[in-house]
């Protein structure tokens, strides 16, 4: 048996994270089956932004959903990490979604009689990380994301954007491999948006992957790669390219003619 | 340029450079840097039509400077544009006008040309979000500038995807 690590170059397939091969969603109901998704190919590498935009009922959420083990695929593959894991039991989804894969969603889920500190707190708990390293992981979560004096308080408490930032300190509470979010700024006024995105930005630049399904085009843009979707399949994949940047500052947001 | 100098200068008299400085100080990095002979040519118009007046001062130590006053037909054309609504919103009429005519001119990928729109608008809003998380210390106003400028575009953005569905 030679199955000890021997060390080898990094290759290209090591940097990458999410790999999904034609991946296809149905939904059969009464009336005509509904093609969501229809044979989406692409790959994600770590540490990568995605942004996944396009018209309602183009098939974000259902390839989000895929990707995050919510919806099983009615056919094609999903790679995590190495791992074929299109066909896992919901049990292992389970586990595996609880150490690798963080979640938000538009309306925050947060436990409502539980206390701030507490629901961050929970899923470390969860993966069986002790009290007191739990403890030290939300401190240092809450912290950061600027929410130290709500602690203790009800997250009914708090205004929308500070409930979506507890959200996103739960979901990166086990320090997740990719961070999912489906519309996380899709109930938040402009102000509170603001804020979670500054939180979006600064986790992506501390390397963290993120899938973000948006309308808002602020959100899309501090992406890596914006793919829009258009009737279940990838009508674009772009790199946002930084350098507009300096054309934008130089002309100015206005111009004043004669 | 026209009417906001007539605003500037309904406050105090000034020289072109003292204006130029304003226009900084009031839409800081919405505006950047404004062009000083576009300033002075507009002056020199403004006067030509009787909207303002200006006088040499004299100055002991540097050359002469020229100081531009608000007339009473100025501020009569300054109060108007202030009372009156302003245009209706804009419409991205040569995009749509392209995405209208494109199959006439023999182009007949549409989805290529929202997709191109697409990727142009969202590298301009990438250019705004880090104009505004930069313009912390401008002025409101510049930043109210900023934040009107990205709602326009999500509009344009939304406005293109109900193109995306209607046409394609």
């Amino acid at each position: 048996m030679i199955a000890r690590a021997i060390p080898r170059p990094v290759t290209a397939a090591d940097e990458m994270l999410l790999k999904i091969t034609r991946l296809t969603k149905v939904f059969k109901g009464s009336g005509p089956p509904v093609h969501a998704v229809r044979e989406v190919s692409l790959s994600v590498r770590r540490g990568q932004f995605v942004a996944v935009m396009g018209p309602s009922g183009s098939g974000k959420s259902s390839l989000l959903h895929m990707i995050g083990g919510l919806e099983p695929p009615t056919s094609g593959e999903i790679w995590f990490d190495g791992v074929r894991v299109d066909g896992l039991s919901q049990a292992a989804w389970a586990l595996r979604r609880r150490q690798h894969i963080g979640f938000v969603f538009q309306f925050f889920n947060l436990v409502s009689n539980m206390t701030v500190a507490d629901n961050v707190e929970l899923p470390a708990l969860m993966s069986g990380a002790t009290r007191r390293q739990a403890r030290e992981r939300r401190t240092e979560l809450l912290a950061e994301l600027g929410l130290s004096d709500k602690a203790g308080a009800s997250p009914a408490r708090l205004s929308g954007g500070e409930q979506q930032r507890v959200a996103l300190a739960r979901a990166l509470a086990n320090r997740p491999s990719l961070l999912l979010a489906d519309e996380p700024t899709g109930n938040l006024d402009s102000l509170n948006t603001s804020d979670v995105l500054r939180v979006l930005r600064r986790v992506h630049g501390q390397g963290q992957a993120i899938i973000l399904v948006t309308h808002d085009a602020r959100a899309a843009s501090m992406a890596d790669r914006v793919i829009n979707l258009f009737d279940g399949m990838v009508a674009d994949d772009m790199d946002v390219l930084p350098p507009v940047r300096s054309s934008v500052a130089a002309a100015g947001v206005i111009r004043l003619g004669e | 340029m026209r009417l906001p100098l007539l605003a500037l200068l309904a406050k105090e008299p000034a020289h072109g450079y003292e204006l130029k400085n304003l226009l900084e100080q009031t839409f800081g990095q919405a505006y950047p840097s404004p062009n000083i002979g576009q300033i002075y040519v507009t002056l020199q118009r403004l006067e030509r039509d009787g909207l303002v007046r200006s006088q040499d001062v004299v100055q002991a130590t540097r050359p002469n400077k020229r100081v531009y006053a608000l007339t009473k037909t100025g501020g009569e054309a300054l109060a108007n544009w202030v009372e009156e609504p302003s245009d209706a919103p804009r419409i991205r009429d040569d995009f749509f006008m392209k995405l209208a005519l494109s199959p006439m001119a023999g182009a007949t990928d549409q989805m290529g040309l929202i997709n191109r729109q697409r990727r142009h608008y969202l590298g301009l809003m990438r250019g705004l979000s880090e104009l505004a998380s930069s313009a912390g210390d401008d002025s409101p106003i510049a930043r109210l500038l900023i934040e009107g400028a990205m709602l326009h575009l999500q509009a344009d953005l939304d406005w293109l995807e109900r193109c995306q569905e209607e046409l394609m």
